[in-house]
């Protein structure tokens, strides 16, 4: 039997139960909705203007360096599979590759895009 | 026959056996008894997640000099399971304005995401869901489902504290993700292949732990950023940001939350001692598979009392430092590591193991002080800059407060 057949059964109900349980809770709790309770709690203040605020532009340069880590990751792991039964200069190839990358790093450091503020 | 030291596969077989001899067509057989684990690792993972979260209640309450729950039930056994009985009961708000569908999404693929990994994990010889050729890609691919669900949840509860809370939260955890793969590398490097079960079979040398220490050290500095738990754990701490992005749920939802991070840190203290404490190995766990979940559960509880032991210890670091470590220390040092391991590890592969190991482990070393060294320049540098004469404040001012207090610029946690 194929092994991600079991995988997508055992996400299918990994997912499953929590959601069962969540209709479980539902109609087990009671139901008695008033409109204080839904409004949106800001500590008690009441909330002006719309939720979704403007964001830093920061979190975006985080996720597009993580992008680019991420990607060679993904190249990464078929060579570290096989790197130890091929020749030396397979593993130095490796290594530069991920030392090129580093030098990427060092650039956005000093460039200052790792900055939080 | 039913051996008791190898009780899981023998239950496999004897069950099989009673299908076939009740009649039913043996590949339907063959198919439900391998996909019965499926059903049943999910169920045994949310069970595990009762005893540990009293345990870790009873752990975390006497690091901080006190006692913990003892009122519900012997030392508070029960406690557990009246606060399940709390959160199913609890109403089912949805804030107005709030996305029903993805608000009620989020906790179940937070769940999801957590279970999923218990897949692959490795129990002992012949006791695990299944096994993956490329078991470690799949742990961080379900993983991320867990950093979806954050951003699901914060952007989908109508609440500003919510999103910039799931911002956050993201950006810590997408930050320690590449420390935490690269030194995932580590361990498949040193086993030739991304199957736990190989991994855990590779260490019968020598763990990974020993060959190869300072991966596992960011791999557990990462994993703990991974899961939010502190010092971590200012993603969801109540006094940060309201609670952050988990500020509109309550009940269930939030129970599924609570329960997913335990899971979650259980999980990866489980992960750890498969990648680098030899998972079930042990003595007569070969001939003995039971023996293998006895070490197997040995090992993940020590990690995970390690990562108990932390959050008792060390307060909450501040986001631009928790960001800063992962970029300016983890990244770096690991990267430098993975790239000597594979030359030094190629290198050595004709001399004996004990060399190899030595030598592993001085490439450790030499990474270690690296880093050592490379942090020591910044902090040297950091405080020189704190600590320069202000441009300026030699021309004869006076100090007046109110106006030292507007010139200085806005403090690097706003945003």
């Amino acid at each position: 039997m194929n092994p991600w057949i079991f995988v997508g059964v055992f996400l299918l109900v990994a997912g499953a139960l929590p959601a069962f349980a969540l209709l479980f809770a539902k109609y087990l709790g009671p139901r008695r909705p008033a409109p204080i309770k839904s409004e949106t709690y800001e500590c008690g203040v009441e909330t002006h203007g719309p939720t979704w605020v403007q964001l830093k532009a920061q979190y975006y340069v985080y996720a597009l360096v993580f992008v680019v880590f991420d990607v060679e990751l993904v190249f990464l792991f078929p060579w570290a599979i096989v790197y130890a039964r091929l020749p030396l200069y397979v593993a130095l190839e490796g290594a530069l590759f991920l030392l090129i990358l580093a030098g990427g790093l060092v650039y956005v450091w000093r460039k200052g895009a790792l900055e939080w503020a | 026959m039913i051996q008791p030291g190898d009780l899981i596969a023998s239950l496999g077989s004897w069950l099989q056996r009673f299908l076939l001899s009740l009649g039913l067509a043996p590949s339907l057989v063959s198919l439900g008894v391998a996909l019965l684990p499926a059903i049943l690792l999910p169920v045994i993972s949310l069970m595990t997640a009762i005893p540990l979260i009293w345990l870790e209640r009873k752990w975390v309450a006497r690091l901080q000099d006190r006692i913990g729950p003892n009122r519900v039930g012997p030392f508070g056994v029960f406690q557990v399971f009246a606060d399940m009985v709390k959160i199913f009961t609890k109403e089912d708000l949805i804030p107005q304005g709030a996305d029903k569908i993805i608000f009620s999404l989020a906790p179940v693929l937070a769940m999801a995401g957590v279970i999923g990994v218990w897949a692959v994990l490795p129990f002992a010889a012949d006791v695990y869901g299944v096994n993956l050729n490329v078991g470690a890609l799949y742990v961080i691919a379900v993983g991320t489902f867990g950093m979806l669900a954050i951003l699901l949840a914060g952007w989908s509860s109508n609440n500003k504290y919510a999103l910039l809370g799931a911002y956050r939260a993201v950006a810590q955890l997408i930050s320690y993700e590449v420390p935490m793969v690269l030194t995932l590398l580590v361990p498949v490097m040193l086993a030739g292949s991304m199957g736990l079960n190989d991994i855990v079979r590779a260490q019968g040398n020598g763990w990974f732990v020993f060959l190869a220490p300072l991966a596992a050290i960011i791999f557990m500095i990462a994993a703990q950023a991974e899961v939010g738990r502190a010092p971590f754990d200012l993603l969801e701490a109540e006094s940060e940001l309201v609670a952050g992005f988990n500020i509109e749920y309550s009940g269930m939802k939030f129970g599924f939350f609570y329960v997913a991070e335990f899971l979650h840190s259980f999980t990866f203290g489980a992960l750890g001692a498969t990648f680098f404490l030899g998972g079930w190995l042990g003595p007569g766990s070969e001939t003995f598979p039971m023996l293998g979940v006895v070490y197997f559960l040995i090992k993940s509880f020590a990690v995970y009392f390690v990562f108990v032991w932390t959050r008792g210890t060390f307060p909450r670091i501040r986001i631009d430092q928790m960001i800063n470590l992962s970029w300016k220390l983890l990244t770096p040092a690991s990267l430098g590591l993975v790239a000597l391991i594979a030359v030094v590890h190629r290198a050595t592969q004709a001399t004996p193991p004990l060399l190899q190991a030595v030598v592993l482990l001085g490439a450790n070393l030499f990474v270690f002080f690296c880093a050592l060294l490379v942090m020591r320049s910044m902090g040297r540098m950091a405080r020189e800059r704190s600590t320069a004469p202000r441009p300026g404040s030699g021309s004869g001012k006076t100090t007046d407060p109110g106006q030292g207090a507007v010139a200085r610029p806005a403090s690097a946690s706003g945003d």
